[in-house]
């Protein structure tokens, strides 16, 4: 026995793939040509598999704030939000959070990732019950374990679950803290945020909804599937991520709730990280005015969605339940997603190739996700790379 | 309240499909290793259980299981 035993399998699919010269995991973006195109793998390459949803990487404005944060306030914080590491910039990005979502506290990480893991593992703690959607992300599963508090899965985003569950609880919903997501990252799902809210509601609990995939996408000032589904009220915490629609990289949590204030310091993906680089803060402040000042950008993003949609579908391909800016291909067989996905790239489509575990069922993805930067030539170029997609084995691919 | 044999028969139930191969269950089968479940049919199990005994079974119990008797003990101790 050795410490390296258990990666043997992570181990062998990566000899199976350099075998066949297939780099799925960690493709390498060499150049940037666009938010939407780029040389990745050597390939020119439409990009279909970022989460640039609303296009801001590239944004003059977003840029011009960032290059003027380096020169102002330098490469990094070097620091902890505790410590040096709180500038006026953090908490005036941290009111302008609270100002969009209409909350009065909020809260600035340093990664989407730090903010959904420090919530769900700090909120509720021994002796407390979490439950949560079974698709829920990585870092959501995390959190939880973390937390130290017994951990109930639900079916995924089935209320009636949901409520079953909390019923069995009892009386201690009043330390439960529920958590699901406003769009589902692998299929683009929503979650039945108003059934979900509505079962809140009568058998108790906080509800934690993390909003990484559908900022600036639904709603009608875009804070997302809570507030699209008018349920806004019921949703105690909600947790999100700069490194999406607002093109850097960073996480937020906002809420009503006073004793976020003090939940901050208890908070070890908060305390115990350096706080994210003036750049960071910079662009993100723009992107978060710039996704406010231009709605015709959810527009164009909704647009394309469609239309990849509607050709992925035509085509035969069995694509998410509904539409949603990420539009994922759902194959059964392992192998020939692989194939595809290398197919693709070399016709001139990059986009996520998901396996299990990381896929919610056995089964495996092409995941793509759309931008309002997209132009409709573009997307109908992602269709045409898909047509010409035949079954095959992975000895026949390209 | 159910006890040890009944959730001892109720795993075995659900968990024929995977006794191939003229394998038969015992308390001493390993999920994972022996029974080839994958992280999502190990869930499964749990729901099917959830379902059938009108429980909860917190992840919190799951690194303490590889047997099907571990998992009917734990279920026991939840239970009782």
């Amino acid at each position: 026995m050795s410490l390296f035993d258990k990666f043997k399998p992570i181990v062998d699919i990566r000899a199976e793939l350099a075998k066949l010269g297939v780099m799925p995991f960690g493709a390498v973006t060499e150049k940037l040509l666009s938010s939407t195109e780029a040389i990745v793998n050597g390939h020119k390459v439409i990009l279909a598999g970022t989460n640039n949803y609303l296009g801001l990487t590239f944004d003059p404005q977003c840029i011009a704030a960032a290059k003027q944060a380096v020169e102002e306030q330098g490469t990094g914080t070097t620091g902890s939000r505790m410590a040096n590491g709180t500038f006026a910039e953090h908490i005036k990005l941290e009111q302008e959070l609270a100002a969009f979502f209409d909350r009065r506290h909020a809260i600035v990480f340093s990664t989407g990732y730090a903010a959904t893991m420090g919530m769900a593992s700090t909120l509720a703690g021994p002796g407390d019950v979490i439950v949560l959607d079974a698709d829920s992300h990585a870092s959501i599963y995390d959190g939880v374990r973390m937390s130290g508090a017994e951990v109930i899965r639900f079916r995924h985003s089935d209320a009636g679950d949901l409520e079953k569950r909390l019923r069995r609880l009892g009386e201690r919903t009043a330390n439960t803290l529920i958590i699901v997501e406003g769009i589902y990252s692998m299929l683009g799902d929503p979650a039945p945020l108003a059934d979900i809210a509505a079962v809140k509601r009568e058998c108790g609990g906080m509800l934690l909804v993390d909003e990484a995939h559908s900022l600036g996408m639904l709603g009608a000032h875009g804070r997302g599937v809570a507030e699209a589904a008018g349920v806004e009220a019921d949703v105690d915490f909600v947790v999100g991520t700069f490194s999406k629609s607002l093109g850097a990289i960073g996480g937020y949590c906002v809420s009503n709730h006073p004793e976020l204030e003090a939940i901050r310091f208890g908070i070890r993906s908060y305390i115990f990280t350096a706080s994210p680089s003036p750049s960071v803060i910079a662009s993100t402040r723009v992107a978060l005015r710039l996704m406010q000042e231009r709605p015709e950008l959810r527009e164009h993003l909704w647009n394309n969605a469609q239309r990849l949609y509607d050709g992925l579908e035509q085509l035969g391909f069995q694509v998410s339940p509904q539409v949603s800016p990420v539009v994922a291909v759902t194959i059964k067989d392992r192998n020939q997603a692989i194939a595809w996905w290398n197919q693709l790239l070399q016709r001139g489509a990059y986009v996520n190739l998901v396996m299990p575990p990381a896929s919610p069922t056995s089964d495996s993805l092409l995941r793509c996700s759309v931008s309002a930067a997209h132009t409709t030539e573009q997307i109908d170029r992602i269709i045409d790379a898909f047509a010409t997609l035949q079954p095959t084995s992975m000895a026949a691919a390209d | 309240m159910p006890d040890y044999n009944d959730f001892l028969s109720r795993i075995y139930e659900i968990l024929k499909p995977f006794a191939k191969h003229g394998r038969i269950l015992n308390e001493q089968s390993e999920l994972v290793t022996e029974l080839g479940l994958t992280s999502l049919q190990v869930m499964e199990l749990i729901e099917q259980i959830e379902d059938h005994f009108d429980i909860s079974v917190p992840l919190n119990i799951l690194p303490d299981i590889r047997t099907i008797r571990d998992l009917a003990l734990q279920l026991e101790k939840l239970t009782n």
